[in-house]
């Protein structure tokens, strides 16, 4: 492991380069350029918005703010974006590279850190706006903020491993990448982030409960919305399945490693 | 360590597990037997030395491609090792990385970061890069305005812009225009004099033998020769000719040349010789001597049609002239077995001093690859000595009358 990570470190001007590179060229050529990485998923929350206020609105309790079912869904998307991108990154990134590996010796483990650091840096900017929006709504930042990195590294860390993982078995059997594509949909919706989990009828609790990125993302809702520290004990459960996940992963891509090549 | 780069005992299976559960058992230490192994490379041992140049040949299928890229290491050997003591560049797939939204410079940072190099390195390489690719203004173009000609002269000279250890080469690799071409070869050379190694893959025996110490022969995954570039591209020749029931001989003559024979046989040399126009064999013969090539044939089956073909070379193996019986219309039809055919080429000997070899062919058409009664390396060897004639250098004679005039 530690091999791996020196390699990583030694390439680390290509990582960086690569992240940047990478962002450059998603937005090559779009007249506003690096906005989009903001505004997509602000625009799904407006639509929700818009379209679920009246429904949910008056559904949150111990808020004053008009707005707070606005916030609410920017705090689960803050979360959630960064969770689909990492996952959908990863379940497709030595496929997407296989032209690449095939031609050129690199340290392969470069490639989630490539895929990871361009899905925070467009966090951070989606994170930017979503303060700066707060601010305009009368909902300005507590000190329980300075939570968010954490909650961004166990975000990570279950995102990345779960991805990697699947990225592994995708490059052998194809049909992970499709498969993937629904249940990352279903995945949204048996997740709060446009509802609140008080709503959902009393069977539907345990399916809450046995989702991993329900800790993570009502961690992200109690820190942005009400200003609390999450519910610590959960959370640890959490971090600690996800390192576990992502050690997993790396385990599973070393063995693979060899024999990827083969089949790409 | 005088030894860049050892192969040892190198091998690579594609295995097909059937399911791939199977294969996900194996990376974690369950023994599974793989539902069908193909070996495209085994027992590949050889070593490289510092600054030696190493040809590798073989037909297309017989496991070049794979064993470079075990040697660069982008595929994991099945069994066996390969030790490289020193860097490795391989210009190969140029152009691997570009992405075409960034400018030839932005380009030039990401690829050799690629391979490893740091902002500094890259920073103080970059004045040489932009001046051997000379690109002009377009090196800070998005490199989709680029030509395929100046995205290569881009590639090539981030590939080389730091010496390596090794460099391995495809010679069909086209660098762009005629200039840029000779300056890359240029390039090759001085790296090759500063003491890289080179690891030379083509078809071509003019270029492996020019530019090798060694060649290595590649068949079926197997090193069939290492040695000699001439021996081993006679040897790659009789290969490409070789076909179901045809057989090859390797003879070491006693001037110390291995000769090699291939073919099915259902024709044969007996006989060929240079003769003198007064009917005098002769071994040695002088710059601008008329002379008398013959060979005598003999069928030894039912032959539908017969092409003689022979090709005079020099000592380093480059062809000086060849031609064959097809392409002067003279094609002998249905010839019986048992059959002598007589062929007398007359020509005057228009070659510099030197020792010469000629290899002949007997085929049923133009080429070799349809019908290959027999190809026969070293069929003969002579020797041309300058007796009559003012002094010049170089394998043609090509007589000039100068003219000299001084003026006032």
């Amino acid at each position: 492991m530690s091999e791996l990570l020196r390699a990583v470190w030694r390439y680390r001007n290509f990582i960086l380069s690569s992240v940047k590179n990478d962002l450059k060229a998603r937005f090559a050529r779009s007249r506003l350029g690096a906005a989009w990485m903001v505004l997509q998923p602000l625009a799904q929350v407006a639509i929700y918005s818009v379209v679920l206020s009246r429904v949910m609105g008056a559904k949150l309790p111990g808020t004053t703010n008009q707005y707070a079912y606005s916030i609410y869904l920017m705090a689960g998307m803050l979360a959630w974006s960064l969770f689909i991108e990492v996952v959908t990154r990863s379940l497709t990134l030595f496929v997407d590279n296989g032209n690449l590996m095939k031609k050129i010796y690199f340290p392969r483990a470069t490639l989630p850190f490539i895929a990871v650091g361009s899905a925070l840096v467009s966090n951070l900017f989606l994170f930017i706006a979503t303060i700066f929006i707060f601010a305009i709504v009368g909902h300005p930042p507590t000190w329980a903020f300075l939570w968010i990195p954490l909650l961004v590294a166990i975000n990570v860390a279950f995102s990345l491993g779960l991805g990697l993982l699947l990225g592994v078995i995708n490059v052998f059997v194809r049909d992970v990448g499709q498969v993937m594509a629904v249940v990352l949909q279903l995945w949204f919706w048996i997740t709060p982030i446009v509802y609140m989990p008080s709503i959902l009828p009393a069977g539907f609790g345990r399916v809450i409960a046995a989702n991993p990125l329900f800790y993570i993302v009502s961690a992200f809702q109690n820190v942005l919305l009400y200003g609390q520290g999450p519910a610590l004990i959960p959370l640890a459960w959490t971090a600690l399945g996800s390192v576990f996940l992502l050690a997993i992963a790396f385990l599973m891509f070393r063995r693979a490693a060899p024999e990827m090549v083969d089949v790409l | 360590m005088s030894n860049i780069l050892e192969v040892s005992g190198l091998g690579k299976a594609f295995r097909d597990y059937g399911s791939e559960f199977k294969r996900f058992a194996s990376w974690f230490g369950v023994t599974v037997t793989p539902r069908h192994e193909h070996w495209v490379l085994r027992d590949i041992s050889f070593v490289v030395g510092r600054g030696e140049a190493i040809g590798i040949v073989g037909q297309n299928g017989a496991g070049k491609s794979t064993l470079l890229k075990l040697i660069t290491r982008t595929l994991m050997p099945t069994e066996g090792s390969v030790a490289v003591h020193g860097r490795i560049a391989a210009i190969l797939e140029l152009g691997m990385g570009f992405s075409p939204d960034l400018t030839g410079r932005q380009n030039v940072y990401h690829a050799a970061g690629l391979m490893g190099f740091s902002r500094d390195q890259i920073d103080a390489a970059i004045p040489d890069i932009e001046a051997f690719a000379e690109i002009g203004e377009y090196f800070d173009e998005h490199v989709r305005t680029y030509s395929s000609g100046m995205q290569m002269r881009v590639a090539f000279s981030v590939a080389t812009a730091f010496r390596p250890d090794i460099l391995i080469v495809d010679e069909a690799l086209s660098v762009g225009d005629a200039y840029f071409q000779h300056k890359c070869f240029k390039r090759i050379k001085e790296f090759r004099e500063q003491g890289t190694s080179l690891l030379i893959v083509s078809h071509d025996s003019g270029a492996i033998q020019s530019m090798c110490d060694r060649a290595v022969l590649l068949q079926g995954g197997r090193v069939v020769r290492d040695g000699d570039p001439v021996e081993v591209m006679d040897a790659y020749n009789a290969l490409i000719a070789e076909r179901e029931n045809s057989t090859m001989k390797v003879e070491r003559l006693e001037t110390g040349q291995v000769q090699t024979t291939s073919g099915t046989f259902e024709a044969v040399v007996k006989e060929i010789q240079l003769y003198a126009m007064d009917g005098e064999r002769i071994e040695f013969i002088d710059v601008g001597q008329d002379v008398e090539l013959r060979i005598d044939v003999e069928a030894r089956a039912d032959i539908p049609r017969l092409v003689l073909g022979y090709m005079i070379k020099d000592r380093l193996g480059q062809p000086v002239f060849g031609t064959n019986t097809f392409h002067t219309r003279q094609v002998v039809d249905d010839v019986p077995a048992g059959c002598t055919v007589s062929y007398v080429a007359r020509f005057t000997m228009n070659l510099g001093p030197g020792s010469y070899s000629i290899s002949t062919a007997l085929v049923s058409t133009d080429t070799h690859l349809v019908d290959n009664y027999e190809w026969r390396d070293l069929a003969l060897i002579f020797t041309v000595a300058n007796h009559s004639h003012a002094h010049f250098v170089g394998s043609a004679w090509i007589p000039p009358k100068i003219d000299i005039k001084s003026l006032p």
